[in-house]
C-alpha cells in the first residue's frame, strides 16, 4: 500500500499546502464531490472534519473515502468526544484498510456547542492519548490493551496546536507532549496574531521541537468584516488582533473578501520563510471553490509530485 | 458529601397521586446538610403536596418520617412498623438511600423526590459545587488538587485544550478552565514537571458496580 503523499512532500523538504473539507449535514454525496472538485491538484492533503462544532455530519471516514474517489488525499480527523477507545481503534483499522493514510487527532469541540447539547460526551481518552495509541498501533502493531493485531495501520499522525490560547507559556510544552506522544505533523489553529505566532515558533525552535515534527501554520482568509468580528468575539481560543479588524474596515464592503485573501497570502509568504514552519494548512471555511485562486495568489502552485 | 436537589413539585405529584397513603422518608445525612432532603425539607414538601393534592381532589395524603441515615439498614429498622400502613413510599435521600429503601420493602413502590447531583463542597448556604465523580482512580496528586475529570468539561488528562478563553472553559465564560487552574497552581508550587509527563489512558474503574471492602476488614468476609 502507498505511503501518505503529505508525508512524502514533507520528508522531501517541500513547503506543504493542505486544505479542508467539511462533510455535509446529510447523505448528499454530490455535495462532497462538488466541494472536492476545486481542491484537486491544489493541495497535498485535505482535512475531512469530524462532526465539527459538534454538529452531526456525514462521518469523516466516509467523506474521506469519497474524497479518495475524487482524487484527493484525505487527512482523516478524529475527535475524542464521540467514541471510546474500542471504536477509535476499530475506525483507524477500517480507515487504513480503505486507503486513508493521514489522521488528525483532536479532543473535539464540546457537545454543548452543537445540535445535540445533552449528548453524553465520551472523552474516554484525550487527544494526546489518541496520538500515542495510534503510534503504538502503527509502530508496534499493538492495541492499547497490549494485544497484538493482524496488520498494523501505517498512519501519518497529525495533531492540532493552538499557539494563542491561554496559558500561552504552556502551549509550547503541550506541543512537546504531542510530539513525544507521536505527532508526525502539527496543524495550528487559524493564525491572525502573527506576533504571537512568531514567538511560539521561536520557543518551539529553541526547544528543538521543529526538528522532531512538521508544523503547518493554519490560515483562514477572512471573507468579511462580519466574519472577523465573529471570530474575534465568539470563537473560543481565537486571537484576532484589532489591526486585522481595522484593515478590513478600511476597504469597501465589496472588496473585503479580496482584502482577506490578500492578507492570507501575505501571511503565507511570511510562513514560507519562517524557520520551523514546514507548510500551511488553509482552512477556507465553506469557500472550497476559491482555493484554486488563493493557491495561485499564494504562489504554492503547482504542487510538487513526489 | 453527596449533593442533591429536590425534583419539581409537579413531577413528584404525578408520581404519587394514584396512591392513597404515602410516606415521605427524609434522611439526616448528606441531603440534610445540603438542604434538600432532611426533616425540614420533608415537612415543607409534604405541606405543599398535601395542598395541591387536596386542590386536585385527590385522596392521596402524605406523611413524613426522617431517619438518621437511609444508606444503612440499621437506621431503617425504625421504619418497618410504620411502612406497613402505607401503599406508597417516597424518599428524599440520595440514590443510594432510595435503593436501600426499595430493597428493604420490595413490595412497596418507592419514588425519589430528589435528584442526586454530585459529590461536592458547600460554597454558600444553599450553594454547592461538584468536585468529585468517584472515578475510583484519584489523580489529584498529579493535578495540583484540581480534578480534571470533574472540572474539565472534556475530562482531559493532558490539558488544557485549545478552547481556553481568558482563563475560562470554551463552554462558558462563567466556568473557569480546570487546566488553567491546574497550571497556575503547579507553577506556583514549582511543580510543572508533573504535567509535562504524558498521563496515559485512564483505566476506568467505574464502569461496573463497585464493592468496597476495606483491607482491615476483608478477613471477616473471606468465606462469604
Amino acid at each position: 500500500m502507498s505511503e501518505s503523499n503529505l508525508a512524502k512532500i514533507l520528508k522531501a523538504g517541500h513547503f506543504a499546502f493542505t486544505g479542508e473539507l467539511g462533510p455535509p449535514r446529510g447523505a448528499n454525496v454530490d455535495h462532497v464531490r462538488e466541494k472536492a472538485a476545486p481542491l484537486k491538484g491544489m493541495v497535498d492533503s485535505v482535512n475531512i472534519t469530524d462532526n465539527q462544532t459538534a454538529m452531526v455530519r456525514m462521518s469523516s471516514w466516509a467523506a474521506a473515502l469519497i474524497a479518495i474517489q475524487e482524487g484527493l488525499e484525505p487527512n482523516y480527523q478524529m475527535v475524542c468526544r464521540d467514541r471510546n477507545r474500542l471504536a477509535m481503534q476499530a475506525d483507524i483499522l477500517g480507515a487504513y484498510a480503505h486507503g486513508i493514510r493521514n489522521m488528525l487527532c483532536l479532543s473535539g469541540d464540546h457537545q454543548q456547542f452543537g445540535d445535540h447539547p445533552n449528548a453524553k460526551g465520551v472523552y474516554d481518552i484525550d487527544s494526546i492519548q489518541l496520538i500515542g495509541m495510534t503510534k503504538r498501533m502503527r509502530d508496534e502493531g499493538l492495541f492499547l490493551s497490549g494485544a497484538k493485531m493482524d496488520g498494523a495501520p501505517q498512519m501519518f499522525i497529525g495533531a492540532a496546536a493552538n499557539p494563542f490560547a491561554e496559558p500561552f507559556e504552556w502551549r509550547v510544552h503541550r506541543l512537546a507532549k504531542k510530539i513525544e506522544a507521536g505527532a508526525d505533523f502539527i496543524q495550528t489553529q487559524c493564525i491572525y496574531n502573527m506576533e504571537k505566532m512568531r514567538e511560539w515558533i521561536r520557543q518551539a525552535n529553541d526547544m528543538g521541537l521543529t526538528e522532531k515534527t512538521y508544523i503547518l501554520a493554519g490560515v483562514t482568509p477572512m471573507k468579511s468584516l462580519g466574519m472577523a468580528r465573529y471570530m474575534k468575539s465568539k470563537v473560543p481560543g481565537m486571537d484576532v488582533p484589532d489591526d486585522v479588524i481595522k484593515r478590513l474596515q478600511g476597504v469597501d464592503k465589496k472588496k473585503q473578501a479580496d482584502e482577506g485573501i490578500k492578507m492570507a497570502c501575505e501571511q503565507i509568504e511570511e510562513f514560507k520563510e519562517m524557520k520551523g514552519v514546514a507548510g500551511v494548512h488553509l482552512m477556507a471555511i465553506e469557500w472550497e471553490h476559491r482555493v484554486p485562486e488563493i493557491a495561485e495568489l499564494a504562489g504554492v502552485l503547482p504542487r510538487p509530485q513526489v | 458529601m453527596v449533593k442533591a436537589k429536590r425534583k419539581p413539585l409537579e413531577e413528584i405529584k404525578q408520581a404519587i397521586q394514584d396512591y392513597t397513603r404515602v410516606l415521605n422518608i427524609g434522611c439526616g445525612g448528606c441531603v440534610s446538610v445540603c438542604l434538600a432532603g432532611g426533616q425540614k425539607e420533608v415537612n415543607l414538601l409534604n405541606a405543599k403536596l398535601n395542598l395541591v393534592l387536596k386542590n386536585d381532589n385527590r385522596a392521596t395524603r402524605v406523611d413524613g418520617f426522617t431517619v438518621e441515615r437511609q444508606c444503612n439498614e440499621a437506621f431503617l429498622a425504625d421504619l418497618d412498623a410504620r411502612v406497613a400502613r402505607y401503599d406508597g413510599l417516597m424518599s428524599m435521600a440520595c440514590g443510594a438511600g432510595v435503593q436501600l429503601l426499595a430493597e428493604r420493602y420490595p413490595d412497596k413502590p418507592v419514588f425519589p423526590a430528589v435528584n442526586t447531583i454530585a459529590i461536592g463542597i458547600d460554597r454558600q448556604i444553599g450553594v454547592y459545587e461538584e468536585r468529585c465523580r468517584a472515578c475510583g482512580e484519584c489523580v489529584l496528586g498529579y493535578t495540583g488538587g484540581i480534578c480534571p475529570i470533574t472540572r474539565c468539561a472534556k475530562g482531559l488528562f493532558n490539558g488544557p485544550c485549545g478552547g481556553t478563553n481568558d482563563g475560562n472553559c470554551e463552554i462558558s465564560k462563567d466556568i473557569p478552565c480546570a487546566w488553567q487552574d491546574i497550571y497556575n497552581r503547579l507553577k506556583a508550587q514549582n511543580r510543572l514537571d508533573d504535567i509535562k509527563k504524558i498521563k496515559p489512558a485512564m483505566q476506568w474503574q467505574n464502569q461496573t458496580r463497585r464493592l468496597v471492602v476495606q483491607d482491615e476488614y476483608a478477613s471477616r468476609y473471606k468465606d462469604k
